[in-house]
């Protein structure tokens, strides 16, 4: 452990009378790092977050924030928002924000937060009535409520219109630039490229794989995809030579040389005019690596 | 027909899951039927409580034929005094006097029963005697009842329905990942609940006071400083309750179980005077009895510390002894 990290976790195991949520998970989580733990549904993310919260007992392993076993210096220095909250009832935006800022020794100013979390629309609506984006705002306003050290988002986006997470995603950038360690969890692959700078991919309680995205993307890939759409009939293709799948709506081929792939394409006379290269992406990795799709 | 038929089978599916509720819902009614049936076990259950005082060995028809009479409870006193105070304060409806001719009773005026009974007495051979001293209207009586009744059943569900609630939410949960502690919440919970319903339930009393003019002998300091106690301990029972619940069903199920035996049983609405003594014993379990008999004490007799120190003491008692195991037993989620 070095003087920079923040989470340290050993061997953490969570086992319910049926399921082995949790199975031996070792992270580092060093401060001013977005660190995103991904994985399917099912796959433990969220019981290993709330085991490093201090929410849920585990079964055995050590969680140490800053070397020290979670306790009330924990509590006062890390913000929390959980996948779901219920808030109390009939309370304004303003009301439920100055509730939960009592509960600290410190917090940050309240119109430092409402301007950062941009909450200064409906600061005076009934909290339970505001929209999906709005109310994951105000859920990370609570959290920061405290001026965090460490920062938990457990799938903070999900369920929002991709338009209310791109602005999620520039209130994390904002939150990264104050130099914040942050945890994150989250099945699209997308957020976690974009906002983490170190990554690693859960399944069956297990981690499978970590690194930054461009690493781990690097290790696991040398080639890149060639697109193409789906009404192309199958006889085209016979005997082609390259790795060739037809999966969401489209053929994808991977090949790790392009020349040659376009070139056998051409010879069997497949129309080009869609023909999209991209190279590989973090949910290819995903896929690749638990072997199912990704389930919202 | 389909769509009424796919919600009722989601309903009954998730009542018979819920193993907690569906036992509770189980268990209630066994409760009631035996703890009524214990109650009522009497067959000849008396509508009607005569204090008798006479001078022949048995208390039987052939002394005076009024005491034939089905649905009327009599039974024997000595102390006159003592009785005309009962009738007075509607503890008893009927005192009876057989050892002079021709034969005297004495019934409160304001008591609907105490009319009945005079109705219902033979032709001809009885004196009407005045009860001395000052007459309890029903009123006076009831009162504290009727709004101890009310701050029970809020304190209980205002307090423990909430918590579960809260609970169920995740709204707990999210208060736990926050420096608050358990005691700084409980004790805001106690707190919020009592200065509300203290301020309605003082509210209501001036406001019907003003027109009923009840009867106060005693203190309105005292009788504050019982109400007071009365109301914490019924809180803190509330939250004991909901210290670990996390269905809403059950909880509902188990704040009844709290409430309706003190309703029936800690003298809301009658007074338990002649009943047997299990009930009696039983009603010394309640803290609402203890508020209701120290109210009672205070306003109709006049009494001072020294004559409710018991049931300060007792409310005193069960307010730490709920409160404390309730925020032993406090978690902020579900089993």
């Amino acid at each position: 452990m070095t003087a920079s990290t923040v989470i340290q976790v050993r061997d953490l195991v969570k086992h319910y009378p049926k399921t082995r949520a949790v199975d031996g998970i070792d992270l580092d989580i060093q401060a001013g790092v977005c660190f995103g733990l991904l994985g399917p549904n099912g796959a433990g993310k969220t019981t290993t977050v709330e085991m490093i919260e201090g929410i849920v007992k585990p079964t055995s392993g050590t969680v140490l924030y800053r070397g020290e076993p979670l306790g009330r210096t924990f509590r006062e220095q890390a913000g929390i928002q959980f996948q779901s909250t219920a808030l109390q009832d009939f309370q304004t935006v303003r009301e439920t924000l100055e509730t939960f800022a009592a509960f600290y020794p410190h917090h940050m100013d309240i119109d430092e937060i409402i301007e950062l979390c941009a909450l200064g629309g409906f600061l005076d609506q009934d909290a339970r009535k505001v929209s999906g984006g709005q109310r994951q705002r105000l859920l990370l306003a609570i959290a920061l409520v405290n001026d965090p050290e460490i920062l938990f988002l457990d799938e903070p986006t999900t369920g929002l219109d991709p338009q209310a997470r791109r602005n999620f995603w520039d209130l994390v950038e904002r939150i990264k630039a104050r130099n914040k360690t942050i945890l994150l969890t989250t099945h699209y692959m997308e957020e976690a490229y974009i906002l983490c700078d170190e990554i690693a991919i859960m399944d069956h309680g297990r981690v499978i794989a970590r690194g930054t995205p461009q690493r781990l993307l690097q290790e696991h890939f040398n080639d890149v995809v060639l697109e193409l759409p789906e009404d192309i009939a199958d006889e085209k293709f016979r005997d082609f030579p390259l790795q060739l799948l037809r999966v969401r709506g489209k053929v994808e081929i991977s090949t790790d040389d392009v020349n040659a792939a376009v070139h056998a394409l051409m010879e069997r006379d497949v129309p080009l005019n869609h023909l999209r290269i991209r190279p590989r992406t973090l949910e290819d990795l995903f896929l690749e690596l638990t072997g199912r799709e990704l389930r919202a | 027909m389909k769509k009424f038929l796919a919600i009722f089978n989601a309903r009954n599916r998730e009542f018979l899951r819920d193993r907690s509720t569906l036992g509770w819902n189980i268990i209630l009614p066994i409760v009631l039927v035996i703890g009524l049936g214990f109650i009522f076990s009497d067959t000849n259950k008396s509508m009607f409580k005569v204090a008798v005082l006479h001078d022949a060995a048995t208390l039987a028809a052939e002394n005076d034929p009024f005491l034939d009479t089905r649905y009327v409870q009599f039974f024997e006193v000595s102390d006159r005094d003592e009785y005309f105070t009962r009738v007075s304060r509607h503890q008893v409806d009927m005192l009876l006097d057989l050892t002079v001719t021709p034969a005297r009773y004495w019934i409160n005026p304001t008591s609907p029963k105490g009319y009945v009974l005079e109705k219902m007495l033979p032709d001809g051979s009885y004196e009407r005697g005045v009860v001395e001293g000052e007459q309890v209207r029903y009123v006076d009586w009831l009162v504290p009842g009727i709004l101890g009744m009310n701050l029970m059943f809020s304190c209980l569900f205002g307090v423990g329905y909430v918590i579960v609630r809260y609970r169920k939410s995740g709204f707990l949960k999210r208060l736990n990942a926050t420096p608050l502690g358990a005691l700084e919440f409980l004790a805001a919970q106690v707190a919020s609940r009592l200065w509300l319903i203290m301020a309605i339930t003082i509210a209501v009393f001036i406001g019907t006071d003003l027109f009923l003019d009840y009867m106060m002998n005693g203190s309105y300091l005292l009788l504050l400083l019982v109400t007071t106690l009365g109301a914490v301990s019924m809180i803190s029972l509330g939250l004991l309750i909901a210290a670990r619940v996390s269905s809403e069903e059950l909880a509902g199920g188990l704040l009844n179980l709290a409430s309706w035996p003190m309703m029936i049983l800690s003298g809301v609405w009658f007074s338990l005077e002649g009943t047997p003594a299990i009930v009696q014993w039983l009603s010394k379990l309640f803290p609402l009895t203890y508020m209701l008999d120290g109210a009672r004490k205070i306003m109709i007799d006049g009494a001072g510390i020294g004559g409710v120190w018991l049931e300060l003491a007792m409310l005193t008692v069960m307010s730490v002894v709920f409160l404390a195991l309730g925020a032993v037993m406090f978690r902020w989620k579900g089993e």
